[in-house]
């Protein structure tokens, strides 16, 4: 009892006991589980019975031509959305940032694209599932078909299956960049404005040198989450294709590779060492972010 | 702004024109972002095996449209609302879990002192920007190594302690004036008695932001809970909705109708409480 109350009132004791969930979680859920697909990504497991086979799978997966067409899928994809969920939540959050137009309507706006974020992969998915579909009465050939163009087959081939995949991706995506791009914006102070306004700087001139300058934290962060975000792509392909497989494997992800490897074949040897490349590309992203922008200076410094 | 002198030879628009032409830019705007959902809404009156042949589409017989899915749904809709249920029941202990688990963590990051602080931050900083699809395969390998597969603490446990929901708690309890802890002190009351009496009361806000933000995403989370659950009886939402998907089911009104319902909850708090959605968004950016 005594030790208890001590323990109880300590200052000494209590950050252990406070942190402890996040250390048993920590080493339970992330350190132990890590480890252990590096140790089978050297193994070859056959009906749970595991060799060591050093580092042939690593020299399998470097010649796999499977593996090279997934990586160039997650990059193009990458790539792709950031080129796209920057620039344009950017401009409209400018726009609803500005002081001219309606308030009510911006605010509706605003809203409203959001709206897209609260849905799941699953309900998304299945909804531009059924916009692109590859009939002439689908939506998207509907619209397709205004411009005097023929039906697409849009998931059959590469280039309308990463239209979709991309569509998807904007619809989900663009009204969260927004909300973080008007955060930003909202902490510029006004009389960078008003002094620009003075000197005669015109609005497009006011957004390129105080607006973009200011906000360049919130666009290193954004952009962050995106290439991780981008390059851990899985489920909106997995939803638009009904499944892990595409024509072609026009679809197919590191991780719908990592996936179907591991999950869908049970070949965990080989698949844990597509894992360690994934989580070394990732981990090495993260560090060089965390160090570029600064924080474990701000940190330690506290 | 209206009183800028007119400087520049450029030819500018008149004011109130510049703004009609903008409001009119994101009305339009806000019409597309909503016309995904608006067109399931109506697909929701319409024959199932119709709407799956010929895609979402704005070419409507509307003799077609009727409210048997809507009859469907309440009486006749299998497992649907055992889904729901599950998805509920996991939602609420997930969030009231992480909350708790969560913010006694960052209280211990926020408030003390001790050996090893700042390598185990740096972890937390870490993970907040893992994403879960890597450590998919180490997981389920653990998972079903200990044959807890199938079972709702598989799915639950390993989230408790969640890096974005720890960072937002201790920047917010950074901001809490150690006076204040100092006087619960001299009053006699625990470390804990503190955490509990004094601080949780005073962070309501972030709890709220973070309850909201947790809940979309697990409301939401489809992966995780599609590798680790085999029967029926306990899927979630998402998962049940993934399984009507395939040719097999054949039954597509229930996919169209309760892709769109199970929406609802998400909807509703939505619209009641949309400036926590914002922060609980916005949560991570705080970095900056």
């Amino acid at each position: 009892m005594v030790v208890l109350r001590r323990l109880l009132y300590s200052q000494k004791a209590a950050p252990y006991l406070f942190i402890a969930p996040f250390v048993i979680t920590l080493l339970a859920f992330w350190l132990l589980p890590l480890a252990r697909t590096f140790l089978l990504s050297t193994q070859e497991v056959v009906f749970g019975q595991a060799a060591f086979i050093g580092f042939d799978n690593y020299q399998r997966l470097w010649e796999d031509r499977l593996f090279w067409k997934a990586m160039f899928n997650s990059a193009r994809y990458m790539v792709l959305t950031i080129a796209l969920l920057i620039p344009v939540p950017l401009v409209l959050a400018a726009l609803i940032n500005s002081k001219i137009g309606s308030e009510r309507v911006k605010a509706v706006f605003k809203a409203s694209m959001f709206v897209p974020a609260l849905t799941s992969v699953v309900v998304a998915g299945i909804i531009f599932r059924l916009m692109f579909a590859e009939t002439g009465t689908g939506l998207m050939n509907q619209i397709v078909g205004i411009f005097g163009l023929e039906p697409v087959r849009w998931l059959r081939i590469d280039t309308g299956g990463l239209i979709a995949l991309l569509a998807l991706a904007m619809w989900r995506w663009t009204g969260v960049n927004i909300l973080y791009f008007l955060a930003g914006m909202q902490s510029i102070p006004e009389e960078y404005y008003e002094a620009a306004t003075i000197d005669g700087a015109s609005r497009l001139q006011q957004f390129f040198h105080i607006t973009l300058p200011n906000l360049k934290p919130t666009i290193v962060y954004v952009t962050t989450i995106s290439i991780y975000g981008g390059l851990a792509m899985f489920l909106e392909s997995f939803m638009l294709y009904r499944g892990n497989s595409s024509p072609n494997d026009q679809g197919l992800t590191v991780i719908g590779y990592l996936y179907r490897r591991g999950i869908e074949q049970n070949d965990l040897g080989f698949a844990s060492a597509v894992g360690v490349v994934l989580v070394v590309v990732i981990m090495t992203i993260n560090l060089t972010f965390l160090t570029l922008s600064g924080t474990f200076k701000k940190e330690s410094a506290q | 702004m209206s009183a800028q002198p007119a400087t520049r030879t450029k030819v500018q628009l008149p004011h109130w024109l510049h703004g009609s032409v903008q409001t009119g830019f994101l009305l339009v705007l806000t019409l597309i972002v909503l016309a995904p959902l608006l067109i399931m809404f109506v697909a929701t009156f319409q024959d199932g095996n119709d709407v799956i042949r010929r895609g979402l589409s704005l070419d409507i017989d509307r003799s077609s449209l009727s409210l048997d899915n809507y009859v469907m749904l309440f009486t006749d809709s299998g497992p649907y609302f055992r889904w729901f249920a599950n998805s509920i029941l996991l939602t609420v202990v997930q969030v009231a879990g992480t909350l708790l688990v969560s913010s006694f963590v960052a209280y211990g990051f926020a408030v003390y002192e001790f050996k090893g602080k700042t390598a185990l931050f740096i972890a937390v900083l870490l993970l907040m920007a893992v994403p879960f699809e890597i450590m998919m395969l180490p997981l389920y390998v653990l998972v079903n190594d200990v044959g807890l597969a199938d079972s709702y603490s598989v799915i639950v446990l390993p989230f408790l302690a969640a890096a974005v929901t720890i960072f937002y708690f201790r920047q917010y309890f950074l901001g809490i004036p150690k006076d204040l802890l100092e006087a619960g002190r001299m009053d006699g009351a625990t470390e804990f008695g503190i955490f509990f009496k004094i601080v949780v009361p005073v962070a309501k806000p972030a709890f709220a932001a973070m309850a909201i933000l947790n809940g979309m995403i697990i409301w939401n989370n489809f992966l995780w809970p599609l590798l680790v659950l085999r029967s029926e009886s306990k899927f979630t939402l998402p998962i049940g909705l993934n399984t009507l998907l395939t040719p097999h089911e054949n039954n597509y009104e229930l996919l169209i109708i309760g892709s769109l319902f199970s929406l609802l909850p998400v909807l509703v708090l939505f619209l009641l409480f949309q400036r926590f959605f914002v922060a609980g968004m916005t949560a991570g950016a705080l970095k900056g």
